[in-house]
């Protein structure tokens, strides 16, 4: 079926849509003029700006440990979880199971957010733990709502895969232990590192719950960003936005590059 | 089934996750409900307890009064309102701009279309709230659209965008495309070229192939991506509070305010219980139509 003119130039314009904003980001990072929207000549002194601010350096600084924590600890879980909804077949309990595993990727952040915080609040009235808000809170939070994510994307990564290596080895007698590390998890390994990767810049990005549920110290970069740009637009804070684009355009677009590669690899055999 | 290790071990494979979910997932939902019937209090944590122990008496203060006042004060209903309005024009309108770009992905060549995939999530990839701050450069006053517009003479003074509706309508329209995009792409990605030449074959025009043929096939999608555009609008804080203005009231702010600025607690929770229970049949809905999706190859 032929493409008509409209739906190809609707889908451009969507497209540009998309990057807009995105676009002017970057350029105005390179704007002299501290009013964020007025060229005046280019420069790079917000970028040096950014990088002798301590209260951002700080806050970057929590936020990247609590996305790697986060992510790995929701690797772990979001792994087990798609396991247990692909592979275990029906089971008492499985429909509950199913709800609280995908319910987190749509449920509104403020809720989260409060729900989280009143647990933790009855939890340290009742048991003594956790003890005020900080990282723990945060990552516990970040971990939660990052292993849904994680599960839907292993889940889609089980379903396509073919079970016959993993039977095979087990007729030949390997314990489904070692099937598991051996043949499962390499082969579902390209949706592992996505995920992580995913639930890495969700949890970098996330300001909402982090705001629910941090203590004083334990500001995260959102938080910083959020306060700073309720005060007024800061050229340094483009600055930062390009960076970000820059790291996650690089990484995103080189693993498209290394799998593309790698497919065409596989056709050639 | 015994490729993994055993039943005993798959009892423990799902309980790690399982447990996980249920105390920081479950458990919380319970805590708000708890604290939506309790009083607030000037003290650390600013609530009254639920119940007393006090020698043989097991005190129970059940305080409905939060759910009372967000009856009585208009304030409340009024941001129900207004959230379930825009979250679902935003919906629709992300039905109209992503439509034709999930169709013009899924119809692309086979070796294009994981580049045209990339570019619909490569913005989700990158920070939410630096993309929504991206807006308020743009919409300001003396923004670049406004400072364009000037710059060619199609305006004299500046159009107030920014802190108006139309701003947060446009905020979450262009966060929450790449959410309609995806789904909407797998559906239509499935269906089966045949279908179309029948109906061009068969004499039917473009749009007629479209309503007849293509529409309804691709309803599930539609509706899915629809409803993962709708639900996480609905109690959006970070839009409405940056590109909104000081009237517009969306829930998701009411209930940060109520939280942050007020420290009222129980009515924050019953504000998160009302709209859990509101968003509980979008939520069963998404889940059928998402398996209805997956079903229809």
């Amino acid at each position: 079926m032929k493409r008509s003119v409209w739906v190809s130039s609707a889908a451009v314009l969507g497209f540009a849509f998309l990057y807009l904003p995105i676009v002017s980001l970057v350029i105005y990072s390179f704007n002299e003029s501290r009013l964020v929207t007025v060229w005046s000549r280019f420069s790079t002194k917000w970028y040096g700006e950014l990088f002798r601010d301590p209260q951002i350096l700080q806050a970057a600084w929590v936020s990247l440990k609590i996305a790697t924590i986060s992510a790995s600890l929701a690797l772990v879980l979001g792994t087990l979880a798609a396991l247990v909804l692909v592979r275990f077949g029906r089971f008492a309990g499985r429909t509950l199971f199913n709800g609280m595993t995908t319910a987190p990727l749509v449920m509104p952040e403020v809720i989260t957010g409060l729900s989280l915080l009143l647990l933790f609040v009855s939890m340290e009235l009742t048991f003594g733990w956790p003890a005020g808000r900080g990282l723990t809170t945060i990552i516990i939070a970040h971990t939660t709502f990052c292993m849904a994510y994680i599960a839907v994307v292993v889940q889609s990564r089980l379903v396509d895969m073919d079970r016959s290596t993993e039977e095979a080895a087990l007729d030949l007698g390997a314990t489904p232990v070692r099937v598991f590390f051996d043949i499962t998890l390499p082969t579902i390994a390209p949706a592992l590192v996505s995920g992580w990767l995913l639930a890495f810049t969700l949890s970098l990005d996330d300001l909402v719950i982090a705001s629910f549920v941090s203590g004083p110290g334990s500001s995260t970069l959102p938080m910083v960003i959020f306060s700073k740009v309720r005060l007024g637009v800061s050229p340094d804070i483009n600055a930062l936005a390009t960076l970000m684009i820059a790291v996650v355009s690089v990484g995103v677009l080189g693993s498209l590059w290394i799998m593309n590669r790698r497919a065409g690899a596989r056709q050639d055999n | 089934m015994k490729w993994l290790i055993g039943s005993s071990g798959r009892r423990w494979v799902a309980a790690v996750p399982g447990l996980w979910l249920l105390v920081f997932f479950l458990v919380p939902f319970l805590v708000v409900a708890k604290l939506s019937l309790s009083e607030a209090a000037i003290a650390r944590p600013p609530y009254l307890p639920l119940w007393e122990w006090d020698e043989d008496y097991l005190t129970v203060t059940l305080n409905i009064g939060n759910y009372r006042y967000l009856i009585e004060d208009t304030l409340y209903l009024n941001a129900f309102v207004e959230s379930l309005r825009i979250a679902s024009v935003s919906a629709l309108v992300c039905l109209v701009v992503g439509y034709p770009m999930a169709w013009f992905i899924a119809r692309a060549r086979p070796d294009r279309r994981n580049l045209l995939l990339t570019l619909v999530i490569l913005p989700f990839w990158t920070s939410f709230l630096l993309r929504v701050y991206a807006w308020i450069g743009l919409l300001k006053p003396n923004g670049v659209i406004n400072n364009m517009l000037m710059g060619i003479g199609l305006i004299d003074e500046p159009i107030p965008m920014l802190q108006t509706d139309f701003a947060v309508y446009l905020g979450i329209v262009y966060t929450y495309l790449p959410f309609l995009v995806l789904p909407l792409y797998a559906n239509l990605v499935k269906l089966d070229n045949a279908l179309f030449e029948a109906a061009e074959d068969l004499g039917a025009r473009p749009w007629q192939t479209f309503l007849t043929v293509t529409l309804p096939l691709s309803l599930p999608g539609m509706l899915a991506g629809c409803l993962l555009v709708f639900i996480p609008a609905v109690g959006e804080f970070v839009i409405p509070a940056l590109l909104g203005g000081a009237d517009t009231l969306m829930i998701g702010k009411v209930l940060w305010t109520e939280f942050f600025n007020n420290r009222d607690w129980p009515v924050a929770s019953a504000v998160a219980m009302v709209m859990l229970v509101i968003l509980v049949l979008p939520i069963m809905l998404l889940r059928n139509a998402q398996s209805a999706a997956e079903r229809e190859v």
